[in-house]
């Protein structure tokens, strides 16, 4: 009995010492944190996923409230936390256009011309070592060996024949393929955008024609049939306006090599 | 003394490495070995938290527990030390060195759930260790943890690269490559230094 009494009198006294101590430190030792942090803090998932690229909920919940990260971040909570963690910062959550992720290259196996047979580590990176180019005689072409597709939390990057495509329905538009493409060539386009040129090579025509079947060759018929003067070429590469595209999808019809992608088609 | 001091140090480093021979601590060793740079964060708050609960938990040990004999509740009385001490020390690094706070991250509450600092301050009753050899022990079982994390997150930057079967993507290839870094970590056993 004495034993049983003298136990717990040992470990509540330590409990409550302990306990007493961290209330005590947790005073002195007591950070400002931002109000608006904490509410967000409060209504994110909490899972500690990192899928929103922080380090936890803590860090997520930190950098929105400093306004660097958007609302909609958090995959596990989904559309139902975003908006409430936008009714805490004060912006509506449509008000920004949702983004997804496009890799501009039509440059699939038997449509780029091949520099050599690639063998090595099954990496861009790696691939990009030979001379900054890579296996693709077109130094702008997706080099496909998948860099993106691994950097993808969301498994909406796949490889198929030889080039990276993006599955919109599950592209949620965190940018980590924007980040590291060593070609530096996918970008993050508004989803709203109906169609948007699949080519990012700058060559002239000449150029193309040689290396690629498929790629841009700066012939000007969009830009000439655009009634919205959104598509212009620039540096022998068609380039749309988000801003001016009326999505008519005219440029699409009378590009001659068919690489204007029509995202509703 | 001296001598007994390096033989602790060594046993705890190579010869009976917590994760390697005990098997303690598996679960950070697999979860936060991805990159380096995490893994040097990790081992050393292993190393901070392990030295510290060490020489806590053996006063406790010594002058509480041993004293009043209820030496069956030590581990109670350690889970109650570790869980407070890191609570504790996260909230200290958060107010006097928030970039090394920052640079921890998420580890440092994970480390109250690593049973090599349970393991390590068990361990040191055990043994009858004295103040000083507990504290060497907490400390030089951190360094092996952080050596075998280190090691690790190399190899597993490395097969990163590798070309392996399909079906061993991800954990599977993870553990195979553990198991033989394990493996290579058998050469020291049995090693003994002469006092």
């Amino acid at each position: 009995m004495k034993t049983i009494l003298l136990s717990m009198l040992v470990l509540g006294v330590l409990g409550g010492l302990f306990g007493a101590l961290l209330a005590f430190a947790s005073k002195i030792f007591h950070v400002e944190v931002d109000p608006k942090q904490a509410a967000v803090r409060e209504v994110l998932a909490g899972a500690n996923c990192g899928g929103c690229g922080y380090p936890g909920c803590d860090g997520y919940a930190a950098a929105v409230a400093k306004g660097e990260a958007p609302c909609n971040k958090c995959v596990a909570g989904g559309a139902a936390v975003a908006e409430k963690v936008s009714e805490i910062m004060g912006v509506s959550a449509d008000a920004a256009d949702k983004m997804v992720a496009f890799v501009p290259c039509s440059g699939c196996e038997g449509v780029a011309e091949k520099r050599f047979n690639y063998t090595g580590p099954i990496d861009c990176q790696a691939a990009m070592l030979f001379g900054g180019k890579s296996n693709k005689l077109c130094t702008f072409a997706c080099i496909g060996l998948g860099n993106c597709e691994r950097a993808c939390q969301f498994d909406a990057m796949h490889v198929i024949n030889g080039i990276a495509h993006v599955d919109r329905s599950k592209c949620v538009g965190c940018g980590a393929c924007v980040d590291t493409c060593p070609k530096n060539i996918v970008q993050l386009i508004p989803e709203s955008l109906r169609i948007h040129p699949a080519c990012s090579s700058h060559d002239k025509g000449g150029v193309v024609m040689k290396v690629c079947t498929a790629g841009c060759i700066g012939c000007m018929k969009c830009q000439r049939e655009c009634p919205a003067g959104a598509i212009v070429v620039k540096d022998a590469l068609a380039e749309v306006d988000p801003e001016k595209c009326i999505g008519c999808g005219k440029c699409a019809e009378v590009c001659p090599r068919h690489i204007i992608t029509d995202f509703t088609a | 003394m001296l001598s007994n001091i390096i033989q602790i140090s060594l046993g705890a480093i190579l010869i009976n490495n917590f994760i390697f021979s005990q098997f303690l601590g598996c679960c950070p060793f697999l979860g936060c070995s991805n990159k380096v740079d995490t893994a040097v964060g990790m081992g050393l708050a292993v190393v901070f938290v392990m030295g510290l609960a060490s020489a806590i938990c053996w006063v406790i040990n010594e002058y509480i527990l041993v004293a009043l004999h209820l030496e069956f509740l030590q581990t109670l009385a350690f889970i109650l030390v570790i869980a407070a001490l890191v609570q504790f020390v996260e909230m200290f690094l958060k107010k006097m060195v928030p970039s090394l706070y920052s640079a921890l991250g998420i580890f440092l509450p994970l480390i109250t759930t690593n049973c090599a600092v349970l393991g390590v301050v068990l361990l040191n009753v055990q043994n009858n260790y004295n103040f000083i050899e507990s504290l060497v022990y907490g400390i030089t079982g951190g360094i092996g943890f952080l050596l075998a994390i280190v090691l690790f997150a190399s190899v597993r930057e490395r097969v990163e690269f590798a070309e392996y079967p399909e079906c061993f993507r991800g954990f599977s290839i993870c553990l195979v490559s553990a198991a033989l870094v394990a493996l290579a970590f058998m050469g020291f056993s049995g090693m003994a230094i002469p006092v």
